[in-house]
């Protein structure tokens, strides 16, 4: 009936798992009841978890990348304390309970931090700076959301119901077949990457076709912002990769359900194929990660430049450089296989010819603030950091990439420095400022400026504390993933780094503050402006927070920093005055499509996880009919009449009228 | 190599000495290599930091100082609204970092040929074999000609080339002597090779460097390079004592056991390493569970159709 989930599935004598996944049920159940009681269950039913707003949706992704953020920092501040304290002892966490904290913190760190971060961000505003309504396919765009919500609930569902994965975040055979891992964790592994995996090529299908095919009329490709092009760049990265993550994840899975043999030692298996496949998908995968960061801080810089992006086409140029040269490079993650030095050389200089145009980049922003006015505020700071953190995780990255330095510190902790580098110091400083960056414009208030200082510096900071201590010891030779060692040379620099992740802890203390701290007083953060930071994109021409249907009229684009241009003579008094006609607006209808494929794909994934053939049954069964209603469905759209639409309009365009001191707050 | 011999051994005098700076009494095993392998690896990874500073030092200099000075309180800066393109900035702009790639790729090309692990040392001793088991969780190294072999524990001569011959009696992991030079990968019926030779007698510390399951933080070892006449010596106490390494034992230790002091066999069936290769002897059995018997814990040899190296 139950497949192999019996009572011994939960780890009654294991009172750390066991306390967390009790809280976080109480935490939970304490939110639900609360939404319940409080009469919010049909709004959040309307707004949230059927909406098809790309806004909506953005947020819904950002705020779980906010929640597993969280999650796996705990994660990360056990690893810290552990090796903090295991020399010559075993620390407070047994091997097989530390390996799966290792692996469920990068898992958790990549594909539901990082990913729906970036994702999160892209569905906010990519559809707002290409000036249009919506994204081409909105109701696929919430099952994207959903799916990769449901992989997110089913790894950490690991934490209460068996076990997690403990071959690392990428889970190599064949340590991950069913030979060496009997239990459930790389299972657990497997459905939730899976399923999320499924969500985020939809995803990647839906913004290649929007930003190929749907703008604002005169928004060519040589007008998009730069974020939108890392988008696209990043998105094309995606369409190309993920299908191979899943092809791979599969063969894994079929080794381990129906006896097959592509990674397993015995039968002709080779580990070797394995190693390639991941990484074909591994390393494409920092650069979907990192090119919109990158397309964040080319917004961000010239924003607070005051100044246009320097050489435009440079950064066009660089971006789908990168997008091509990053297929190309996957090899120098196993230089040490033993592979001959002609494949190794080869793989070492394409990777190194990334740091080409990435280098290209750094001057190009550098030279976007010569001649500028930099205003120092948060997002800018997070760009600073940025900048200077990323050159230093880029300097290491091309080490490695060097075959024979390489030979020395592959798998170092030196290795792990310098991944975090490039991670926390590009992908994630880039998305701190983009939220910070657009966050009045999804809630109409800014963020409070002074506990987004505290929280960068706090990371920054906690940044160098924590990770330069592990370049030192990875140069000492000491390997990752230990739980426990007795080299009493590497100790103190682990002392160091536990210390740097809790200066970081502060910072996301900081960082919660802010958002609270900013709730509360959001009159007076209040933006009625539409403009709180003498944007530049179209973004910054319509109303914080943008109404269901984004622009009243879509604008038109004459060139590229269009409406910082019309900003610019609407302040000498030359602005566009007329009110223009208003016709009625076509939106999408709400679907509950994809929270219903999510509920199916949650029972379906558990069931396949605990082998519980029946509810995987049901649920395609489940998912198949949610299919067909969908696509017999007979209303697809829902029109805004034009006086509505006038009325929303209007007053915004008085709001803004009367508010207009650009960038009142910060100059 | 790339630069000049003599301006890469003040760099790599000087790298310690700069290390010294901030890690004063810490030891960098990585950069304080015991053999020829080590240090043409510890060379190219100092030379390539040394390439790589000349521009991003100045570069995080430029950075912060355009930013501070173009602050939007200082009056005395210039500001151009409107500059965003320069064809002369963007060709050095690009110039710059591809310059520098070129004299790396250079580096990495050359150095990858030189530091092939596979290839043969230099040397005037006959090289001596040794073939190395990575088991859950301990490292066998087996003496072929010796005919002795040794767990957890890797004697060899100082000054004599060793040529390794690697593979694993399980779980992919990776082989590394940090003192020494180059690691390598270990994968069940597949053959890796490396070459490593240390320079004087000394006690370096081994490590398993790639996750291989519950015992992996245990499955380190030490390696003791002994002068020729030592090396003998020593061999001469293994044969004298200890266990056989049979396929017999050889099945009982491949089991999962971590293993709490390394000890020695007095002697080796002959190709016990082709047979582990072939899988003759099976790959060890992961767990094995009480209530769960392992579904494919191997009995007879079987035929291999897989390729090896």
């Amino acid at each position: 009936m139950f497949g192999k989930l019996t009572w011994d599935a939960i780890p009654f004598d294991q009172p750390i798992p066991l306390a967390a996944g009790a809280l976080v049920i109480v935490v939970i159940v304490g939110v639900v009841a609360f939404v319940t009681i409080k009469g919010w269950v049909p709004y959040l039913w309307r707004e949230w978890i059927t909406s098809v707003d790309h806004k909506h949706i953005g947020i819904m992704y950002v705020t779980l990348a906010a929640v597993m953020l969280l999650r796996g920092f705990i994660d990360a501040i056990m690893m810290r304390s552990q090796q903090a304290i295991a020399f010559r002892s075993q620390g407070y966490l047994p091997p097989e309970h530390y390996n799966q904290i290792f692996s469920a913190h990068g898992t958790i760190m990549i594909f539901f931090v990082a990913m729906p971060f970036v994702i999160g961000l892209m569905n906010f505003v990519v559809p707002l700076q290409l000036g249009v309504r919506d994204v081409a396919f909105p109701t696929l765009n919430s099952v994207s959301f959903w799916l990769t919500a449901t992989g997110a609930l089913l790894i950490n569902l690991s934490l209460v119901v068996g076990e997690f994965s403990r071959t690392g975040w990428l889970p190599f055979p064949p340590l991950s077949e069913l030979t060496y891992s009997p239990g459930v964790g790389v299972d657990y592994y497997l459905w939730g990457v899976q399923i999320s995996g499924v969500g985020t090529v939809m995803t990647g299908v839906n913004f290649v076709t929007t930003i190929l095919k749907i703008h604002a009329p005169g928004m060519t490709y040589m007008r998009m912002p730069v974020f939108c092009w890392t988008a696209f760049a990043s998105m094309l990265v995606i369409v190309a990769a993920f299908p191979v993550l899943t092809a791979t994840l599969a063969m894994l899975t079929l080794d381990r359900y129906l006896g097959f043999h592509f990674f397993t030692n015995e039968a002709g298996g080779n580990v070797m194929m394995f190693m390639n496949l991941i990484w074909i998908w591994g390393h494409p995968e920092v650069y979907i990660l990192v090119l919109p960061a990158f397309g964040v801080f080319s917004e961000v810089v010239s924003t607070f430049s005051r100044k246009p992006l320097f050489g435009y086409r440079s950064m066009v140029w660089a971006t789908m450089a990168i997008c091509v040269i990053s297929y190309m490079v996957w090899l120098h993650h196993f230089f040490t296989m033993g592979a001959g030095p002609n494949v190794n050389a080869v793989f070492g200089i394409a990777s190194m010819i990334i740091a080409v145009p990435t280098g290209v980049k750094i001057f190009n922003w550098m030279f976007t603030m010569y001649g500028g006015r930099v205003v120092y505020a948060t997002p800018m700071l997070w760009s600073l950091g940025f900048m200077v953190t990323f050159v230093i995780g880029g300097l290491t990255g091309v080490l490695v990439a060097v075959v024979p330095a390489d030979f020395m510190l592959h798998n170092s902790l030196f290795q792990v420095a310098h991944f975090h580098n490039v991670i926390i110091g590009g992908v994630l400083f880039g998305m701190f400022a983009g939220y910070t960056f657009w966050f009045p414009k999804a809630f109409g208030f800014r963020l409070h400026e002074g506990w987004g200082k505290a929280a960068f510096w706090c990371w920054f900071i906690g940044f160098y504390l924590a990770f330069m201590p592990l370049y030192v010891v990875g140069l000492m030779g000491m390997t990752r993933r230990m739980q426990h060692y007795d080299v009493p040379e590497w100790r103190p620099w682990l002392l160091v780094a536990a210390v740097g992740a809790a200066v970081i802890l502060a910072g996301i203390l900081c960082q919660v503050a802010q958002l609270v701290v900013s709730i509360r007083h959001r009159e007076e953060l209040r933006d009625l402006t539409g403009d709180p930071w003498m944007g530049r994109a179209l973004e910054w021409s319509t109303s914080s927070p943008p109404p269901a249907f984004n622009f009243a009229v879509l604008p038109y684009v004459e060139g590229r920093d269009d409406y910082w241009r019309r900003a610019r003579l609407a302040e000498r008094g030359a602005g566009p005055a007329v009110e223009p006609v208003y016709k009625a607006i076509e939106m999408p209808r709400n679907s509950a499509t994809g929270f219903v494929c999510a509920f199916f794909a949650t029972f379906g994934g558990f069931g396949m996880i605990w082998h519980i053939w029946w509810l995987v049954g049901v649920s395609l069964l489940g998912a198949f009919v949610t299919f067909v209603v969908f696509a017999w469905r007979d209303r697809t759209e829902y029109e805004i009449p034009a006086d509505e639409v006038a009325r929303i309009d209007r007053a915004n365009r008085r709001a803004r009228g009367e508010a207009f001191t650009p960038a009142g707050v910060l100059s | 190599m790339i630069l000049g011999a003599g301006v890469r051994r003040f760099v790599l005098r000087l790298a310690p000495l700069l290390a010294a700076l901030p890690l004063s009494g810490c030891d960098l095993a990585v950069l304080d290599p015991k053999g020829p392998v080590g240090e043409g690896n510890a060379t190219i990874l100092v030379d390539s930091v040394a390439i790589m500073l000349v521009i991003v030092v100045p570069t995080i200099i430029a950075t912060l100082g355009v930013a501070w000075w173009f602050r939007s309180s200082n009056q005395r800066a210039f500001y151009l609204p409107d500059w965003e393109y320069s064809g002369q900035l963007e060709l050095i702009v690009w110039a710059i970092p591809l310059l520098t790639i070129m004299l790396l790729g250079g580096v990495t090309w050359i150095g990858a040929f030189d530091l092939d692990p596979a290839r043969p040392l230099e040397s005037k001793e006959e090289p001596l074999n040794v073939q190395v088991v990575s088991l859950d969780w301990k490292w066998l190294f087996i003496y072929p000609d010796q005919h002795v072999a040794s767990v957890n524990r890797l004697v060899i001569p100082a000054g004599t080339p060793i040529h390794f011959s690697l593979t694993s009696g399980s779980v992919m992991t990776a082989f590394f002597v940090p003192r020494l030079g180059s690691m390598i990968y270990t994968m069940n019926r597949m053959r890796t090779q490396l070459n490593l030779l240390a320079d004087h007698p000394g006690i370096f510390h081994g490590l398993a460097t790639q996750i291989s399951g519950d015992g992996f933080a245990d499955m380190h070892f030490e390696v003791e390079a002994k002068s020729t006449e030592d090396f003998y010596a020593w061999l001469g106490q293994v044969r004298a004592g200890g266990p056989e390494l049979t396929p017999e034992s050889y099945i009982a230790l491949s089991k999962q056991s971590v293993v709490p002091a390394p000890f020695t066999f007095r002697s080796v069936t002959d190709g016990l390493f082709d047979k582990i290769l072939d899988q003759t002897l099976p790959p060890g059995p992961g767990p094995v569970a009480e209530t769960d018997p392992g579904p494919i814990v191997a009995t007879a040899p079987r035929l291999c159709v897989g390729r090896r190296n």
